[in-house]
């Protein structure tokens, strides 16, 4: 059937076709073509091999060679030397930094090993809706190890010792949690599984839930069998029909199986999960909202302590974790603790899954191990900024994160170092952005949201942060002063200090990190009612050069708001007044007549 | 794949189970059987059912059977290539697997003539910049 018996591939990435990619392949072609190989050696383009650094890049099958910075001129070496005399181009080779050893294959490369997913290791393997594909994968094995072969203590103390960190954000030591509630004594104990991701822009805890489901449900039956609790129940937000669909079928499968239910593998261990439904609020995600939201009372957050694992789901102790905490569980059972805890940072144990999102060529879900640089995510995985523009932050941790600079790209990413550097961890939302964003009009949009979801309980976060967005209003819109700097500042500070729940203590953080990273930004809105990033509406005007317009009309057709006007083969003129800076006569111009300014 | 309905009752049980699953999964990628099925897994994770995974499926399905090809089409959760989707996973039998991007009626048709039947690569393939902790 296969004719050709070697492959050779190019990157086409947007890094790799920058420095002539596609010249390499052309080359390529044209070598293997002279030497008559065209039938054997099949020469094709792929999408971007994210090791943008050394790039171009091009990988030989079936020997699996990568080769690196490689020139349109190698390509005689590449099918002469390696293919036909099988000797490999040693000066091409990807050299080991740290050992100085040539590497002969894509499989021993550092950067392949960046990425190890282990809360997605089922992801993208199995049918989800299919548990025969889950068992084959070891599914359920740990449920039924730890139930027949070990106590709940032993358990207990495996998961304490792999180190493992709450993966919605808070990073509490997850053996630590999950002891506190077993030590407590009451007839019913109830575990919970928090699916609500209220982050805007995170979709960690949708993947493993439409991908690998039965993750959690054996996860949360392990923890029931840990703390003593016979109910699990699941707060999944009611807009991931997908997830909440694929959790029913999972669940109803574990029941035929009877990994649910009464005397689980033989045990005396019964255990049941049932699932509700969010309705659209952030602070939900927020345990005693969650917890209240379940009772049927408003999501409101309550006072801590007492802590739910002490007094939760209807005054009854409740160890609530995140979806992704589960997901690592069932393999932490398996594998061990000492090989969980010999990934990662001293402190901040394991791998982190993260929505790289915003103005990277390779957006998607990514898993790397914790201690991974930022740099590493963005330009190797990431695969670089769009549009070859310049990078100028990464928000991490959604509206209660921060933002980090160029000078952190080299941070290892963990809990500790995140908040030291001024951000947080979070869930796990990572917003890159270039030139092009204005931080001012960020940290507005974070407070646009974190506005409208306040359950408005505290005065701090409800009328306070109510307070800082109409100020960073004023600011977009150029009404701004430089008092409303020092004002926004010290306000932020007291909204941190006072309020009552994680959203409202958390909600100044993109003020403060933008105030501190990019004040010259904020000085620009007010002391020169200039936007620098040509972001803000009221603050940006866009015009046409006398000089270079040639009249041509298209920025006036395409306006779609009749802003442009002027007669045929005369400059044009915008009105300020009806204009939307959306830029699309920028983009349609022919002459570079329109400038912003 | 068996659809055993019964309970598990043993650990022992499950071990058995998942020996016999593993099997029966083997001999469809790996043995020599001439009539040995290649396997494409699509993505369908709301990212990819928003970019058209399900339309990309049953086409699969109908172009499939068309040209007489021995395949098992199944689902899959996210595969991480946001930026890419719909995404498949093609396993021809004997061969690495291989992801391809930005999947659409054209690329389908593409990938059945060109790789299925004749072993011919397409460009843009995605390559896996992933390790996996995999069974024991």
């Amino acid at each position: 059937m296969a004719q050709y018996s070697n492959y050779i591939l190019v990157c086409g990435g947007t890094g790799c076709r920058a420095s002539q990619s596609e010249l390499i392949l052309q080359n390529l072609k044209e070598v293997v073509r002279q030497n008559g190989l065209q039938e054997s050696v099949q020469v094709i383009r792929t999408g971007c091999f994210g090791f943008c650094e050394k790039g171009p890049v091009v990988k030989l099958i079936p020997d699996n060679t990568f080769y690196v910075q490689v020139t349109p001129e190698d390509a005689d070496d590449i099918v002469n030397e390696h293919l036909i005399k099988g000797r490999k181009v040693e000066r091409l080779l990807y050299v080991n930094p740290e050992t100085n050893e040539l590497i002969l294959d894509s499989k021993h490369i550092n950067f392949y090993k960046k990425q190890l997913r282990i809360a997605l290791r089922n992801c993208g393997f199995i049918n989800p809706e299919n548990i025969d594909e889950y068992i084959a994968r070891d599914g359920y094995i740990a449920l039924g190890k730890a139930l027949t072969e070990m106590t709940p203590e032993e358990v207990i103390k495996e998961i304490m010792d792999s180190g493992l960190r709450g993966r919605g954000g808070g990073g509490f030591p997850t053996g630590l949690k999950w002891q506190i509630t077993r030590k407590v004594q009451a007839s019913q104990k109830y575990v919970v599984c928090n699916a609500d991701e209220g982050d805007p822009g995170a979709f960690m805890d949708r993947s493993i839930l439409e991908g690998d489901p039965h993750s959690i449900v054996e996860a949360m039956a392990i923890n029931g069998y840990c703390t003593g609790a016979s109910k699990g129940l699941v707060y999944i937000r009611a807009e991931y029909p997908l997830a909440v669909e694929r959790l029913k079928i999972a669940i109803d499968q574990a029941k035929d199986y009877g990994f649910l239910g009464d005397n689980i593998f033989g045990t005396d261990f019964s255990f049941d999960i049932q699932i509700r439904y969010g309705a659209g609020a952030f602070v939900c995600g927020e345990e005693t909202a969650l917890i209240h939201s379940m009772e049927g009372l408003r999501g409101e957050a309550t006072v801590k302590p007492p802590f739910p694992s002490e007094n939760g789901y209807k005054g009854c102790p409740t160890n609530v974790n995140n979806v992704e905490t589960y997901a690592n569980i069932p393999v932490i059972l398996l594998k061990g603790a000492k090989w969980f805890s010999s990934i990662g940072t001293e402190k901040s144990k394991g791998t982190k899954v993260f929505a790289l999102a915003g103005k990277v060529n390779n957006v998607g879900l990514i898993e790397v191990p914790m201690g991974t640089t930022l740099r590493e995510v963005i330009f190797g995985i990431g695969g670089g900024i769009k549009d070859g523009k310049k990078f100028k932050a990464v928000q991490t941790g959604g509206p209660s994160g921060g933002c980090l600079t160029e000078k952190h790209l080299d941070l290892p990413i963990d809990y500790d170092n995140l908040i030291t550097a001024g951000s947080m961890m979070g869930s796990g939302g990572m917003i890159v952005m270039d030139e092009d964003d204005c931080m001012v009009a960020m940290a507005k949009f974070y407070l646009d949201f974190t506005v409208e979801e306040s359950c408005g309980k505290c005065a701090p976060c409800r009328i306070g942060n109510k307070r800082l967005h109409e100020m960073l209003q004023k600011i977009t819109s150029g009404r701004g002063n430089i008092e409303d700097l020092d004002k926004l500042r010290n306000l932020a500070m007291v909204i941190k200090d006072t309020a009552l729940c994680g959203l409202g203590q958390t909600s100044p953080n993109p003020v403060l990190s933008t105030m501190d990273n990019f004040y010259d930004e904020y000085l620009a809105h007010v002391d020169e009612q200039r936007c620098p990033s040509h972001q803000c509406r009221e603050l940006t005007q866009y015009f046409i050069n006398p000089e270079k317009c040639k009249g041509c009309t298209m920025c006036a057709r395409i306006c779609p708001v009749h802003a442009i006007t002027g007669s045929r083969k005369v400059p044009h003129t915008i009105d300020s007044e009806i204009c939307i800076r959306c830029g699309s006569c920028i983009e349609k111009c022919k002459f570079d007549a329109i400038y912003v300014h | 794949m068996c659809t055993m309905m019964n309970k598990v009752k043993t650990l022992d049980d499950l071990r058995k189970m998942r020996e016999s699953l593993r099997t029966s999964l083997d001999l469809r990628e790996k043995s020599n059987n001439p009539e040995q099925m290649v396997q494409i897994k699509v993505a369908m994770a709301t990212c990819g059912i928003a970019a058209g995974a399900k339309e990309v499926m049953s086409y699969f399905i109908e172009a499939l059977d068309r040209e007489h090809v021995d395949a098992l089409v199944t689902q899959t959760g996210c595969m991480g290539y946001c930026y890419a989707e719909p995404t498949v996973e093609i396993t021809v039998p004997g061969k690495e697997p291989i992801v391809f991007g930005r999947i659409n009626k054209t690329k389908v048709d593409e990938i059945i003539t060109s790789y299925i039947k004749e072993g011919i690569l397409i460009d843009d393939i995605i390559p896996v910049n992933y390790n996996s902790v995999g069974p024991e």
